[in-house]
């Protein structure tokens, strides 16, 4: 005879939600019920991309004091600000998932979370602001526009700023080396060189083959992740070939060759052992790259604990 | 077929126009209609001239300030302080270029090639001497306190400078300032923000942020004296005295130190600005060595 009480639904009913939602291809949002699994997953991948946009300031921040003109050095700045910018809409997007944005930094100085390896690359010239524009950023928006639709509603939105201004940053890398390429020899060499450079390692940020991608198939299943490693590296060989063409460089593989039944091009083989040397951390730059990051935190810790204190007092008042 | 099948297809058809760029992917022009004409009696050394010492205290400041990136405190801080330098990058060149379309281009034309903009030739091709900005802009930015009281002192002085300056009889040197007004008032802003928190925050950010007001005081000395170009041109109604902006600057600057718990400093007695007439600090030359090396070492690129 007591009253009905609310039902609560089963972990069963829950994931049974879940899946419908998927399968539909909606939107989870932050407040839906969500397998652990899928939530850890999301913090893992969101954080790393977060990472990535912070730690890739760095290889062209070395350059902004040396920009070779005004209009460069205001493209750069403004590139460089707009990946900070990228940085602190994915650590909000992790931040609906309850993780937390100083955590996640802590993780990233001490080596528990990763960032993507390309950036442990040294910047030797300036043609390699215009290849990382062309190459690095052609790359993140292979892998990066799928995610446009992602299964977690924030993610997906906040990939769609983060690509429109990544497509721009394409272009101005393109714009860049166009410019080199019709100008001096030693700078037509310049954009040789970095090509010569940045094109494996470019080709290395899709992640290991597919059939050694161990977090890959739970990750198209749940929707966060939309196409394999070699499909989106494939498309972007396609993609760029026609544009060195265009550019007048070389890429350098004597293997790169139109497959005339499939349309696609034919590319040799990536040295995996390096991309497995650098993402543990003996790349060029790793090293150097952690150090400048955890010393921005770090050396600067009074100027956020002033502010803290300071909201403190005048809360109070 | 998916819209994600094409890349930009996909952007496209993401969201549709162009709001989702942060700027816009337009640029206006400032200058766009501006009649460019040397106004009538003005000198165009004296306007080249003007507009070079205006120009240079936003490139060395925009220099000090972009030592900054990928070392700032915070996220928001990357991004506020690239705000400011953008902006003073922008009012740089578009007072360079005017310097230049005033014949005011010193030696380095001798250097560079004319492939060049005059801009670019004024930023990488002249020597220290040549350059005329205050050593306020100049000095090295110490730690995060000492910037931001620098950036405060600097946004503020020229934010009172740019003010006057749209009602300048130089129609280019009007829409410049009409321009930088809303950018230097966030700036101003930034910086007070910054110095309130830091003087009434910790002992540890009160005593750096007092140290910082201490080291950038004196350096106010240069800001408030005319040059001879300057009041030539203040004749002319084309500048500003920066004599009629320093009770202005002076009453913000203190009440925002006083604000931050701070103590005000006794205001240095002022002076001939030295950066004016081209001497400046050990400190300019390695700034410029570094901002001009890799243009110099290809006067014959164009980027």
């Amino acid at each position: 005879m007591s009253a009905p009480t609310a039902v609560r639904p089963t972990e069963d009913e829950l994931q049974a939600q879940f899946d419908a939602t998927i399968a539909a291809d909606r939107r989870i949002e932050p407040r839906d019920w969500m397998p652990e699994k899928y939530r850890a997953g999301l913090v893992r991948q969101i954080a790393q991309h977060a990472h990535s946009e912070i730690i890739g300031m760095q290889p062209e921040g070395d350059w902004l004091l040396k920009a070779p003109s005004l209009r460069r050095k205001a493209v750069l700045l403004a590139k460089v600000q707009d990946e900070a910018g990228h940085g602190m809409y994915l650590y909000s997007a992790a931040e609906t998932l309850g993780a937390d944005r100083a955590d996640l930094t802590d993780k990233l100085v001490n080596g528990k979370q990763k960032y993507s390896s390309i950036f442990n690359y040294p910047t030797l010239t300036y043609a390699d602001c215009g290849v990382i524009g062309w190459l690095v950023d052609g790359a993140a928006i292979c892998n990066q526009v799928p995610l446009c639709r992602s299964s977690y509603g924030p993610y997906a939105r906040a990939m769609i700023r983060v690509c429109k201004e990544e497509s721009f940053h394409q272009r101005q890398g393109y714009e860049l080396l166009m410019t080199m390429m019709r100008g001096t020899p030693e700078q037509r060499a310049m954009v040789q060189d970095a090509v010569d450079r940045w094109w494996w390692p470019s080709l290395m940020m899709f992640g290991p083959p597919d059939d050694d991608s161990p977090n890959s198939a739970q990750s198209m299943a749940w929707g966060v992740k939309r196409h394999s490693n070699d499909e989106l590296r494939q498309r972007f060989v396609d993609m760029s070939v026609p544009q060195a063409q265009a550019l007048g460089v070389t890429l350098p593989d004597p293997e790169l060759a139109l497959d005339e039944t499939t349309g696609r091009y034919r590319f040799g083989q990536i040295d995996w052992t390096e991309f497995k040397q650098v993402i543990s951390g003996n790349g060029p730059c790793n090293e150097e790259r952690i150090t400048r990051r955890r010393a921005a935190r770090d050396d600067n810790a009074w100027v956020t604990e002033a502010a803290t204190a300071y909201a403190a007092k005048h809360a109070a008042r | 077929m998916a819209h994600e099948e094409t890349v930009y297809d996909a952007l496209d058809h993401a969201h549709g126009g162009e709001g989702q760029w942060a700027f816009g992917t337009g640029f206006d022009d400032p200058l766009a209609g501006v009649d460019t004409t040397v106004p009538e009696g003005v000198d165009p050394a004296d306007l080249g001239a003007y507009c070079l010492m205006l120009g240079d205290d936003a490139l060395v400041l925009c220099q000090r300030l972009t030592e900054w990136a990928t070392r700032a405190p915070e996220l928001e801080e990357e991004v506020a302080i690239a705000n400011c330098g953008l902006d003073l990058l922008g009012q740089a060149r578009l007072l360079l270029a005017r310097a230049g379309s005033c014949g005011v281009l010193g030696r380095s034309r001798e250097h560079a090639t004319d492939s060049i903009p005059d801009e670019d030739a004024l930023a990488y091709f002249r020597d220290p001497d040549e350059f005329v900005n205050h050593h306020l802009a100049e000095a090295d930015g110490g730690d995060f306190a000492q910037t931001m009281v620098r950036l405060l002192v600097a946004s503020t002085a020229r934010l009172a400078l740019v003010a006057h300056l749209r009602g300048s009889r130089d129609p280019v040197l009007s829409a410049i300032a009409a321009k930088g007004v809303p950018e230097l008032t966030y700036h101003r802003d930034h910086a007070a923000r910054w110095v309130l928190r830091l003087g009434d925050g910790t002992e540890e950010s009160h005593r750096r942020a007092q140290a910082g007001v201490d080291a950038v005081w004196p350096l106010t000395a240069d800001l408030f004296t005319a040059t001879d170009v300057e009041r030539r041109l203040v004749e002319q109604g084309v500048a500003v005295d920066p004599a009629d902006t320093r009770d202005e600057v002076r009453d913000v600057l203190t009440m925002v130190v006083e604000r931050a718990t701070l103590t005000v400093p006794d205001w240095p007695a002022d002076r001939p600005s030295p950066g004016r007439a081209g001497e400046h600090t050990d400190e300019l030359a390695p700034l410029l060595a570094t901002l001009q090396g890799l243009a110099r070492e290809h006067p014959a690129a164009t980027w």
